[in-house]
């Protein structure tokens, strides 16, 4: 980088052709910019046509019915949302319920992932022949088969309300979700949430400067106590002083259904679990691609040194095995965002099956809303891929230092 | 279903940038040689295949209509399975010809649609079904409960609007097909599947135990289902309106499968006109004389179709209510045929 910047900037005009022209030199530019304008000529064309026929058929078109009311319900929000609200609310939700089941099953496929794929290479006959078979079984059987057998199975399974499981009166399971208990925020929340912050802060402070004592001058620092008193200590004497942050809402039967306190629904325990089981079964052979990459070498050094199997996989083998197992892993997490778009077969309400499927059947606006919902599944993906270039850039640059 | 609607909607992008409204639906099924046209998945009395593949229904029997009028024969048809939500995009994207598919008469629809209803083949509205072992007899008796229905659909709508007008709490499970949300309902996830009534009739059937639940008495909204066509092809409209009213003039005249032939021998003026003994009405519609025999021999007079498909010759056994003729005290009515 630093040789780099030392050179002469190349003239705007030579870089151009570089980047343009190649090996072709002028010519090749000029053949590139013909091109580009076809493309946008094809574009045009494309979009006014499709313009005018529509205003021809008198099918309504552009964007403007995004201010209109949406008129129908949704069953899981993560912001209010009622039936008088827009369909631009409802694009919202339908964004962050996908969001949610996306976040939620990467996490549960990356844990599952790396613990499976530690069993298959365990050395415990049985635990890695168990292994194997989840990851054999698993990612053989078509994925909305697994998720529409996790919702319909397990739904099954459960009892009706008034017969729910409960678990100290206070937790229900039954065919209607998970209900627990629901916090109501109370006067000492700002107070409690701050210090936790402060608590967590300090932590974070305390350890980097316990690794630098211990790297620049030998110093190994317990720091555990003090961080167990910022973290509990701390939040413990503001709720004594404030007062407690929050207070529960215990869920009551009433009527059909439980009223009062939160509640997980089976379409997302299903879609999550589906996701992320069906997932974690090729996150297991990448990580265990990755680690048998790293040279066997490694983990002789490692017991060499004394050190137990799994503390020579946390502290040598993985960190070095990353920069092999990220970007397949890449692969992996966008495949699950796309995946969770099936929430549409067992009536999770994700953006394609509110979005794309309600409002596009009460407009019939496809167009506008196909495009949106290609944009959103676009622009989540570059991002994932964004982050975990840049996760992966950090790994190769400490294993390179 | 997405790869469908995206499949769909790119065809859409494509044909309407490709060619300018067609306003030769006649002549391009003509060539073809085939009506291509858009019903349910499944909804048994309206629009659904048997084990062999054959079609029945009473949108069924609007679409072997059109295909006996304008092709003589009623089986060249192609059927094109269509999920709600994908409906209208098949339409305008001019996959089918024409959608007969429990679609109900809106103003929106109507309008920003791009395609117009031809008429009400079926007066319908929407109900609840719940178990009985719930002991409810009334939908206001429903507060707080889970309600499977199958998304882009009126009944969606009128959910939300019913609810909120009675000031009830509920929760919606909208499901992408009809046999989804009964299995859905089935299994214990919803206390109530809600639905047209005739689509509950014909649901009630398919579970294990159609005994153990009912049809609430109220019917909350308006339903009146009929077939689509695209904007732009007047002549087409015409076709696919009057073939419908074909069929109910042909009850009116007591015109039916059997006695066709010897009607067509009758002195009466209306007869001869109707069945284009006298007069070329038929050719005026871009069709033949004989159309409106066409039609009867194809599928029968409305009353037949009905009695064949939902009504006493059914497994729905539904009575014909507001289906009946407007002399009988029904909706039923056609313009003349004249």
């Amino acid at each position: 980088m630093g040789v780099e910047a030392r050179k002469p900037p190349p003239q705007l005009a030579l870089k151009l052709r570089r980047a343009l022209g190649g090996k072709a030199g002028w010519n090749g530019v000029a053949v590139q910019l013909v091109f580009g304008a076809v493309l946008a000529w094809i574009a045009y064309e494309i979009i006014s046509n499709a313009r005018t026929n529509l205003e021809s058929q008198h099918i309504a078109a552009g964007f403007g019915f995004l201010r209109n009311s949406a008129s129908f319900d949704v069953n899981q929000t993560l912001i209010p949302y009622s039936g008088s609200d827009t369909y631009f609310r409802v694009f919202i939700v339908g964004v962050l319920n996908t969001l949610l089941v996306s976040v939620v099953g990467i996490f549960f496929a990356t844990v599952i992932g790396f613990i499976v794929a530690l069993c298959r290479l365990s050395p415990n006959w049985l635990v890695s022949r168990v292994g194997g078979l989840y990851v054999e079984a698993i990612r053989n059987l078509p994925l909305l088969f697994q998720i529409l057998f996790w919702y319909l199975a397990v739904l099954a399974a459960l009892p009706a309300p008034r017969q729910s499981v409960s678990v100290l009166g206070a937790f229900f399971l039954n065919n209607r979700g998970v209900i627990v208990p629901s916090p109501l925020a109370q006067p000492g929340l700002v107070p409690f949430l701050a210090m936790l912050a402060l608590g967590v802060v300090a932590s974070l402070a305390l350890r980097s400067y316990a690794r630098r004592a211990l790297f620049d001058q030998g110093r190994a620092i317990q720091i555990w106590p003090y961080v167990l008193a910022l973290l509990v200590g701390l939040p413990l004497v503001t709720t004594l002083v404030f007062g407690l942050p929050v207070t529960f809402e215990f869920p009551q039967l009433k009527g059909f259904n439980f009223a009062g306190g939160a509640r997980i629904i089976p379409e997302f325990v299903a879609l999550t679990v589906g996701l992320s089981t069906y997932t974690a079964a090729f996150i297991a052979e990448i990580v265990r691609a990755g680690i048998l990459s790293v040279h066997k070498g490694q983990m002789e050094a490692g017991s060499s040194l004394g050190l137990s199997r799994g503390a020579t996989l946390r502290l040598i083998v993985v960190p070095q095995a990353m920069r092999v197992i990220v970007p397949p892993l890449t692969n992996q997490y966008l495949n699950l965002t796309k995946n969770s778009s099936l929430a549409v077969a067992i009536g999770y309400p994700d953006l394609v099956s509110v979005f794309a499927g309600t409002a596009l059947s009460q407009t019939g606006q496809a167009i506008e809303i196909i495009a949106m919902t290609m944009g959103v599944y676009l622009l989540t993906s570059l991002v994932t891929s964004a982050v975990m270039s840049v996760y992966g850039w950090r790994i190769s640059r400490s294993l390179g230092a | 279903m997405k790869r469908v609607t995206l499949a769909l909607t790119l065809a859409l992008a494509a044909g309407l940038s490709a060619q300018a409204a067609d306003a030769q639906t006649l002549k391009t099924i003509k060539d073809r040689g085939m009506l291509s046209c858009g019903v349910s998945q499944g909804l048994p009395g309206f629009s659904s295949p048997d084990d062999k593949g054959n079609w029945t229904g009473i949108d069924v029997d609007v679409c072997r209509a059109i295909a006996a009028v304008v092709l003589n024969d009623p089986t060249k048809i192609k059927f094109v399975p269509l999920s709600a939500k994908d409906r209208f995009t098949a339409l305008q994207s001019g996959e089918i010809d024409v959608l007969s598919r429990n679609t109900t008469w809106t103003v929106s629809r109507d309008t920003s649609l791009g395609a117009n209803f031809t008429g009400v083949t079926y007066y319908d509205g929407q109900g609840f079904m719940v178990k009985k072992s719930l002991k409810v007899n009334s939908a206001l008796e429903l507060n707080s409960a889970s309600v499977c229905v199958q998304t882009g659909t009126t009944t969606e709508l009128n959910l939300a609007d019913y609810f909120k007008a009675n000031n009830m709490k509920y929760e919606v499970i909208a499901f992408g097909t009809i046999d989804e949300a009964v299995k859905a309902y089935e299994s214990g996830r919803c206390d109530v599947f809600t639905d047209d009534s005739s689509g509950l009739y014909a649901s009630r059937l398919k579970l294990t135990n159609p005994a153990d639940h009912v049809v609430l008495p109220e019917i909350i909204s308006k339903e009146p289902l009929g077939p689509m066509v695209r904007h732009g092809d007047d002549q087409w409209f015409d076709i696919v309106k009057w073939t419908l009213f074909a069929m109910v003039t042909a009850e009116e005249l007591g015109i039916t499968q059997k006695n066709v032939d010897e009607m067509a021998k009758s002195d009466k003026p209306e007869l001869k006109r109707v069945l284009g003994t006298d007069g070329n009405l038929g050719e005026q519609l871009g069709l033949t004389k004989d159309w409106v025999i066409r039609i009867v021999k194809a599928v029968g007079n409305y009353g037949e179709s009905f009695d064949r498909n939902v009504g006493a010759g059914s497994p729905l056994k539904i009575s014909r209510g507001i289906n009946s003729l407007w002399t009988k005290g029904g909706l039923q009515y056609s313009p003349p045929i004249r």
